[in-house]
């Protein structure tokens, strides 16, 4: 049996984003997993899950109750590197109702230091129809209903009709957590990934333990074009497949 | 008396009663020796160890001493007198099949009743209430009887366990859970002895130990032991093949028609194969050459259990003349008059072969016949090595098992839903079982630790601890969920993500690129069985693939099914893991190693053989008994490094990771590797000779022990094995559950999240108790660490390096199987063959 190839950087640093085209608005697909609009300064991140660890803990599953921590974590970095304005939460930021009541003093701390400065929009998914307690000034900013700035609307479940044909505008969301398995000759790797067409993308869960759905299974029917592509996330880049090529 | 009875009485020294000395001699049989002791041992109320071969009456062996006390009423209590277990649920039924015969005809009176899976729950819950006086049952249903609130009721009038075919339960995690599970037994039932039934095994004392209650003091106590003389010794030959024997591949397939002629000549023949792959490849080629049109059929783990059901029952009906299998026939049960056993690939160990043997010829007195037939020239000296310790009557079955954590935390759970418990005297309970008799009472805090909120440093689960201590310092479990959710992730045994393979429209092949995964696939066909998922993770789509003795091409996968069409008329393209899962035995490994430095040996090699070992004399030097040969030589532009160390591929893939690793360390711009059961590959752009005869590194720093430090950890982090190895622990933990109340997760979801829970836990607490557990089995699961340790630990201060100008004749076999696809089918064969040719040339200079 032969050693497997690791999908692990090869380029500089500059190349952790793929470019990608939503409405003829320009996109980077970071390889954390989320969106950075250039044009907007605004930061996309879909599907926190903050507290579901102890979501699972309280029906007797005691996962390691790190996972807002680390998320939370990984998120301070990628704002910190891209500075943005505007901070798009795609929904399901919190695992439950009740997990703003479970999450820790600290986390709180930290959720408002990074929302402190910018302006930060929480899209409610169907996780977290209401945001939960205890948040302060971020409940001013919680909407359930998508957000559209110039061509792009934000939402958190991917609408069923946007594929007709007069509509111009472009589409991002969640919910799906989309993720793919690319095979090579030597081996194969199954990660998160963007998918996106020209009009539509679907980002990758951004939380320490939401998991990845095949782009091939039927939550996806219909809401991409022939010539979707898959943005697979390494660890220092970003890698373009065309989703019919994966697994 | 009459004179008859008088014999049959001084026969078996009045331990036999007098109807079961005549059911005997109706039989025309007479109790053997060791069934005898055993009755004795019985009747002593000791714990008794029986090896015996196949065939020795075993079974009837361990029921007999039940059968009298039964039978004499000598019986304080009514209710449960027997618990039979066996790692298999048709051996159970068997077994209680096979038990009617004497209780039928000696007019017995007793209920016999089995409990498995398959046992309807109205049955279960009337053997609850109402036990039968002998049950057999598994490990797994042991483990959910104790689990209940009747546990008390049920086995307090237990008087005896029969544990079969023992040697097979210790060495695993089955086997850690039974040991609890005994020893909760005894605590119920303190009158209770334990007999174990074993095939013959390295050590003996082990498993005497693991029968017996283990004590404070460590003082070691043993079970009495009862042997049966061997029997008959087999008749093994190694296939002395007409044809040209393969430098690499595990198939057997320059071998066919000699394996076909060895079944036209037998009544019934055995055919092993060590993977599920090599069965399907094996039994395809055996029909295409089967002129005769012999009944040969195909039994293997993934193929739909009723189908393997038919194949059983024609088996006993004696309507087959071959059944290639795998592993899957190893074990227990009589499946029919086989009289011969042929073993296609490596033996991978003496004691497993031997007992792949005693499955030809359940009778003592007749020799088994086996052929091994080797696929490969290393093989063929494994196979030597395991005729010569066959004859030698040596073993090489795996050293006993310290308890594992993850089993421990998971019959925590068991004990709690039985009842409150106190924590001082579960943790001598728990002790009193052999694996767990050096648990220190911190680790046994620790997984309690686990098992009630998590065990973590941060303590933020408390309120939703599983089980909690009472104010009067007893633990009970916090609600009926609790018990509920542990009843239904019950057991060691962690399946591989599977998918079911599913029959699917055919779609046309020229027309579907890219198309391919737009839009729903047709769902409509049957079902062909299941597969490992990680057997499709490098198929592309379209690709085509041996199943059930059919070729299929992979259209796609959508949630847990693999959707497959059949290719007619085509080669089937790849055959993911090839190799089996067992390595190679150290013990064989090292008998292997003493052959190839020792020429004298080589005279009961074939021919081709010899030749090869002596071109590798000439040309470079021999692998000796205790060094490790290391040779460096160019290529094709590349350079490699070929190390000899025979250690199993498990340990040399782990090798590999930790060798390249350093290289590029070191700069030495490695590129890949490739291990085998032998031997280890690794090649790179840096002319490695010239760099290890620089002394930089020298040979010795390469291979240092050092590199089960840093670099080993920081490859564990993110080693699929090892988040193979952690996902095993979270769900027999009971961190991970595998199916939750009312609904099916699939294994896929199930997986993405053991790995990223592994990710955050090393993260944040590196020392968790789970992480342990992990790290415990990766030392000789799939890493293979322990065994990797002790040989760079063995080769220190003694590598021979050779810097060779080309190939050696001993690095073609490793240097074949580089970037290859396991393929099997004529055309592959042929491109292969011809790759051999050359570098086989290549390494004479030709």
């Amino acid at each position: 049996m032969s050693g497997m190839p690791k999908l692990t950087a090869q380029g500089p640093a500059a190349s952790r984003a793929a470019l990608l085209r939503i409405a003829d608005v320009d996109c980077l697909a970071d390889c954390s997993g989320v969106m950075f609009i250039p044009g907007a300064q605004a930061l996309v991140v879909a599907d926190l899950h903050l507290e579901k660890g102890s979501a699972f803990a309280q029906r007797g599953l005691m996962l390691p109750p790190y996972d807002t921590q680390a998320t939370l974590a990984a998120l301070t970095r990628v704002i910190a590197h891209y500075a943005p304005k505007l901070v798009i939460a795609l929904g399901d930021s919190f695992h439950d109702a009740q997990a703003g009541e479970r999450l820790g003093m600290e986390s709180r701390g930290e959720l408002k230091a990074l929302a402190s400065g910018r302006d930060w929009i929480w899209i409610g998914g169907n996780h977290d129809p209401v945001i939960p307690d205890g948040l302060g000034e971020l409940h001013s900013s919680f909407t359930l209903a998508p957000t559209t700035t110039g061509a792009l609307t934000f939402r958190h479940e991917p609408s069923p009709a946007l594929l007709n044909a007069s509509s111009a505008a472009g589409e991002v969301a969640g919910h799906l957590h989309p993720a793919a398995r690319a095979v090579t000759r030597s081996g194969s790797a199954r990660r998160k990934c963007f998918i996106a067409d020209g009009s539509r993308c679907i980002l990758p869960a951004f939380g320490a333990y939401t998991g990845g759905l095949s782009i091939h299974d039927a939550a996806f029917n219909g809401l991409f074009s022939e010539g979707a592509i898959a943005y697979l996330l390494g660890r220092e880049r970003v890698y373009r497949v065309a989703a019919a090529q994966c697994l | 008396m009459t004179l008859a009875r008088a014999k049959a009485k001084s026969d078996s020294e009045g331990l036999l009663p007098a109807h079961f000395t005549r059911w005997f001699a109706a039989r025309g049989w007479r109790a053997r020796p060791h069934q005898l002791e055993l009755i004795a041992r019985a009747q002593a109320r000791e714990n008794a160890l029986l090896i015996a071969p196949t065939g020795a009456g075993k079974t009837l062996a361990g029921f007999l001493p039940t059968l009298i006390e039964l039978d004499a009423g000598r019986r304080n209590l009514a209710g449960l007198h027997t618990l039979y277990i066996s790692p298999l649920k048709a051996l159970a039924v068997d077994v209680a099949r096979n038990l009617e015969t004497p209780v039928a005809e000696m007019n017995l009176p007793m209920r016999i009743e089995t409990r498995t899976g398959d046992t309807p729950a109205s049955r279960r819950q009337r053997q609850r209430r109402h036990p039968p006086d002998i049950l057999l049952t598994t490990p797994e249903q042991l483990a959910l009887l104790l689990g209940s609130a009747d546990a008390e009721y049920l086995f307090a009038p237990l008087r005896r366990v029969v544990i079969d075919e023992l040697h097979a339960i210790v060495t695993s995690k089955r086997g850690d859970l039974l040991a609890l599970g005994l020893a909760r037994l005894r605590a119920l039932a303190p009158a209770m002895t334990a007999v174990g039934l074993s095939a013959t095994v390295r050590d003996g004392d082990e498993l005497r130990r693991w029968l017996a209650p283990q004590t404070a003091d460590h003082r070691i106590s043993m079970a009495s032991l009862v042997t049966a003389p061997a029997g008959a010794s087999a008749h093994i030959s190694m296939l002395d093949t007409r044809e040209r024997l393969p430098w690499a591949g595990h198939g057997a397939l320059h071998a066919m028609q000699e394996i076909y002629a060895a079944i036209a000549a037998a009544r019934m023949t055995l055919v092993f194969v060590n993977t599920r792959a090599q069965a399907e490849a094996v039994f395809q080629q055996l029909w295409r050459i089967n002129d005769g049109n012999l009944a040969i059929a195909l039994h293997h783990g993934s193929l739909d259990a009723g189908q393997r059901r038919r194949v059983e029952a024609a088996m006993v009906e004696g309507k087959l003349r071959a059944v290639v299998c795998t592993s899957t026939l190893d074990l227990g049960i009589d499946w029919g008059d086989v009289d011969l056993v042929i073993n296609a690939g490596a033996p991978k160990g003496a004691s497993r072969i031997a007992q792949r043997i005693g499955r030809a010829n359940h009778r003592l007195d007749e020799s088994s016949r086996a052929i091994l037939v080797p696929a490969n020239r290393f093989e063929v000296l494994e196979c030597r090595a395991a005729i010569d310790a066959a004859a030698a009557g040596e073993q090489d079955t795996p050293a006993a098992r310290e308890g594992a954590l993850d089993v421990l935390a998971q019959h925590m759970l068991c004990r709690a839903c039985a009842g409150v418990f106190s924590a001082d005297e579960f943790f001598l309970e728990v002790t009193s079982a052999e694996p767990y008799a050096r648990l220190t009472r911190k680790d046994f805090d620790s997984t309690l630790a686990f098992a009630a909120t998590g065990g973590y440093a941060l303590a933020a689960y408390d309120r939703f601890a599983k089980i909690k201590r009472n104010r009067d310092g007893l633990w009970r479990i916090a609600n009926p969920r609790v018990a509920q959710s542990w009843r239904m992730n019950i057991g060691t045994i962690i399946e591989a993500e599977m998918l079911k393979v599913r029959l699917t429209r055919a779609r046309s092949a020229k027309t579907n690129d890219g198309a391919r995964y737009t839009g729903m696939l047709t769902r409509s066909g049957r079902v062909l069985g299941e597969i490992e998922e990680y057997f499709l993770e490098t198929l592309a789509p379209g690709d085509t693939f041996l199943f059930g003795g059919e070729i299929l091409a992979l259209q796609g996968i959508v949630e847990n099914e693999a959707l497959v069409n059949r290719a007619h008329g085509e080669s089937p393209k790849r055959l993911p893991m090839q190799a089996g899962k067992f390595p190679l035995s150290t013990y064989l490994a090292a008998r292997v190693r003493r052959m190839l430095s020792d020429p004298s040996c080589w005279q009961h090699l074939p021919e081709q053989v010899a030749e090869w070992l002596e071109l590798q004399r000439r040309f470079s030097a021999l692998p000796g008994a205790q060094n490790l040969l290391v040779e460096t030589f160019p290529r094709g532009g590349k350079f490699y490094l070929t190390a000899y160390p025979f250690e199993g591929r498990l340990a040399h893939q782990t090798l590999g990771m930790l060798l390249t690793r350093r290289m590029e360390r070191l700069h030495m711009r490695p590129q890949g590797f490739t291990a085998n059961d032998y031997a280890i590959t690794i090649w790179g752009l840096d002319d490695i000779g010239a760099r290890l005869r620089a002394g930089n590194p020298s040979t010795g720093a390469l291979f240092a022990q050092d590199m089960l430090g840093d670099d080993l950890e920081e490859w564990l982090d993110e080693s699929a094995l090892m988040k193979r190895t952690f996902r095993n622990c979270a769900m027999i933990a009971g961190l991970l559950e595998r199916r939750f109340p009312g609904k099916e997760k699939t294994a896929r979801q199930m997986t993405m999240s053991s790995d990223l829970v592994f990710d955050v836990l090393r993260r944040h607490e590196p020392d968790h108790i789970l992480l342990r557990a992990a790290r415990a089995d990766a030392m000789t699961g799939l890493l293979d660490l322990a065994r990797l340790a002790a040989m760079l630990s063995r080769i220190e201060g003694r590598i021979m390096h050779k810097d060779l100008e080309r190939i050696s004749p001993l690095a073609v076999p490793v240097m074949l199987e580089i970037g290859r696809e396991p393929v099997y089918g004529e055309a592959q064969d042929a491109v292969l063959a011809e790759a051999a040719k050359d570098l086989w040339n290549e390494a004479r200079g030709a």
